[in-house]
């Protein structure tokens, strides 16, 4: 079966935001199916089961499995909170579909709803996406209008609603249990697992945590079936995907292919290549938590599996891609200032540890840096995976222990010679290893 | 202070739909200070005792998670606020370069806001625009694939809309 593309194939027209758009190419026919009486809420759970459809906001958690976990006989409201805090740096797909295709959304949370038997839906988009908050309240809008939302979605006799619930910048809100506690009102610290939200999420209710992209793929699951749904790229991690391109390419953007498109082709064929007719030095290939790629380890297939067993992850699938001429300890003392400022500071090996990641790499890139240093910044990432409530801690340290590893040529020159070159060119009276301030 | 804000009838309309939303009253603390924030302009103390106050939530609390979020407007912030995003896709293609010219056009360093009160600078933390780096969002709006001269241009174009006092 050719590929074909569910999310970009329409991007171009101007109107294909809309519900009259939406509805003239086949939109809500899969969810009016789904909603049906005749439709089983379990043959819709296992029919994603069998797709084997895969979270897309980073960990890669079976959606059918997910869902699976929630409890049937529960005199609880069940909710369904949809993560649209995309903030993993280097990603930008789910803002595409809500700018782009916000019925496609809607129409997967419909059918996610149905399955599950929930009645009531949280969209967490981040706050600064103010457009594409107002693609998507038009399109609910639309949706309640037309009955496809409200006491009586699609005809159903199910009471389902949607709210889109705006975020207030915090990076830490896209991590579920963070979301689930802002969601309520509250700063937004992540919470000790288990409970699951699955069984104690939002007001301490069954509650299921799927990204924006991941509910997207729901219409054409059921249009396709499992099957065919789980020829596309490989069985285990199947479907079409949304990569974002960035950095120090000639056409960055997001593109969308088959799970499984080999890194190489993604950034050479899609992306126009490395720019200005440079070299690869690396690439960060799931987001900046993931662990970094050298040029040498970048024939490797972008699915779960794949990126797995070469030691790093797809995660959300944002490739940030570094030219010859980057200075990796620039590269990440930026990523370490990241982490150190989106920590909640709730725990002390990920409030302290991102800290001192940071200011290490702050001290080796402006000439303060010493040789035992490298040594260090291994022993804090080790006093930090798997040491925390959430894994922010763990996304930090990853690629500190992976650029440190990979690229640590770059550390010593920076060392030996009085900082990165980077820092250096702004601060040229400043010679050798001397200098005193920061 | 704190008791000459109100909400007009409008805005109180919306607070009012907003709790019908939520199961529990304190779930609508995040967009209720959103409608303060476009309501009086900015979010400081006594548009925090306002809200804590309508929602009989302890204000300690409110403020307690005012200031765990980055996005909401401050006190003193100016009429155009000007986010530099600074993290790694858009350093790699010249963000450092954004925010030094507009500390050479306005005299401020990121953190600060002109003495006119019209521009602040902040450098931000990734705004999910990567592709089309570097990039900045000014109040409500993204500029995207910025050159130097956009950079002028811009803050051109906001330097005549104060003047003709429009946004």
């Amino acid at each position: 079966m050719a590929f074909r593309k569910i999310f970009t194939q329409h991007i171009q027209k101007k109107t294909c935001h809309t519900m009259a758009f939406y509805k003239k190419h086949g939109g809500y026919e899969q969810a009016k199916a789904a909603l049906s009486k005749r439709k089983k809420p379990d043959a819709l759970i296992d029919l994603v089961k069998a797709s084997n459809l895969r979270g897309r906001g980073g960990a890669g958690f079976p959606t059918g499995v997910k869902w699976g976990f929630v409890p049937k006989a529960t005199d609880k409201p069940k909710y369904l909170v949809v993560n649209a805090d995309e903030s993993e740096p280097g990603t930008f797909k789910d803002r595409l579909i809500m700018e782009k295709c916000p019925h496609l959304l809607l129409e997967g949370i419909l059918i996610c709803c149905k399955a599950v038997g929930i009645e009531t839906a949280y969209i967490y988009i981040r706050g600064e996406f103010v457009f594409a908050t107002e693609r998507l309240q038009k399109a609910i809008d639309e949706a309640y209008d037309e009955g496809f939302l409200g006491n009586n979605a699609l005809g159903s006799g199910q009471r389902i609603d949607v709210t889109v619930h705006r975020g207030a910048g915090a990076y830490i809100c896209g991590e579920e249990t963070g979301m689930l506690t802002s969601l309520e009102g509250d700063r937004g610290n992540p919470k000790l697992k288990p409970p699951f939200p699955a069984i104690e999420g939002v007001f301490g209710c069954p509650t299921v945590v799927n990204n924006v992209e991941t509910l997207a793929n729901l219409p054409y699951i059921l249009e396709i079936g499992a099957d065919a749904y789980r020829a596309i790229g490989p069985e285990n991690s199947p479907g079409p995907k949304l990569f974002c391109v960035s950095g120090h390419v000639e056409n960055p953007g997001t593109f969308e292919l088959p799970m499984g498109v080999p890194l190489r082709t993604l950034i050479d064929k899609h992306a126009g290549g490395v720019w200005k007719g440079r070299k690869l030095k690396a690439v960060i290939p799931g987001g900046s938590s993931a662990h970094v790629l050298t040029a040498d380890e970048c024939d490797v297939a972008m699915d779960i599996e794949s990126l797995a067993a070469a030691g790093t992850m797809l995660g959300s699938a944002g490739v940030i891609v570094m030219d010859e001429t980057t200075c990796m300890v620039d590269a990440m003392l930026n990523v370490m200032r990241f982490y150190h400022h989106e920590s909640c500071g709730q725990c002390t090996p990920c409030r302290e540890g991102t800290g001192w990641l940071a200011k290490i790499t702050h001290r080796i890139a402006h000439g303060e840096g010493r040789m035992e240093d490298l040594d260090l910044i291994q022993d804090v990432c080790d006093r930090m995976v798997g040491k925390t409530i959430c894994a922010l801690a763990d996304a930090a340290a990853f690629p500190a222990e992976s650029i440190v590893k990979k690229f640590k040529s770059d550390f010593e020159s920076a060392i030996q010679n009085g900082g990165s070159p980077a820092w250096k060119k702004r601060h040229p009276s400043v010679v050798g290893g001397t200098a005193s301030h920061a | 202070m704190a008791d000459t804000l109100s909400f007009s009838p409008t805005t109180m309309k919306q607070y009012e739909w907003l709790l019908t939303r939520y199961p529990t009253r304190r779930a609508a603390l995040l967009p209720t200070l959103r409608l303060a924030e476009s309501e009086f302009g900015e979010i400081g103390v006594p548009e925090m005792r306002y809200v804590a106050d309508l929602m009989e939530i302890p204000p300690a609390f409110v403020f307690g998670v005012v200031t765990f979020y980055t996005h909401y407007r401050r006190a003193g912030t100016g009429k155009y606020h000007i986010q530099v995003c600074s993290t790694l896709s858009c350093a790699l293609r010249g963000s450092e370069d954004v925010v030094t010219r507009i500390t050479e056009r306005l005299g401020i360093v990121p953190g600060e806001t002109t003495d006119c009160g019209l521009f602040s600078l902040s450098k931000v933390e990734c705004l999910g625009s990567c592709d089309t780096a570097p990039m900045l969002q000014m109040n409500d709006d993204y500029h995207e694939d910025l050159s130097i001269d956009d950079v002028d241009q811009l803050i051109e174009q906001l330097r005549e809309s104060a003047k003709g006092g429009s946004n």
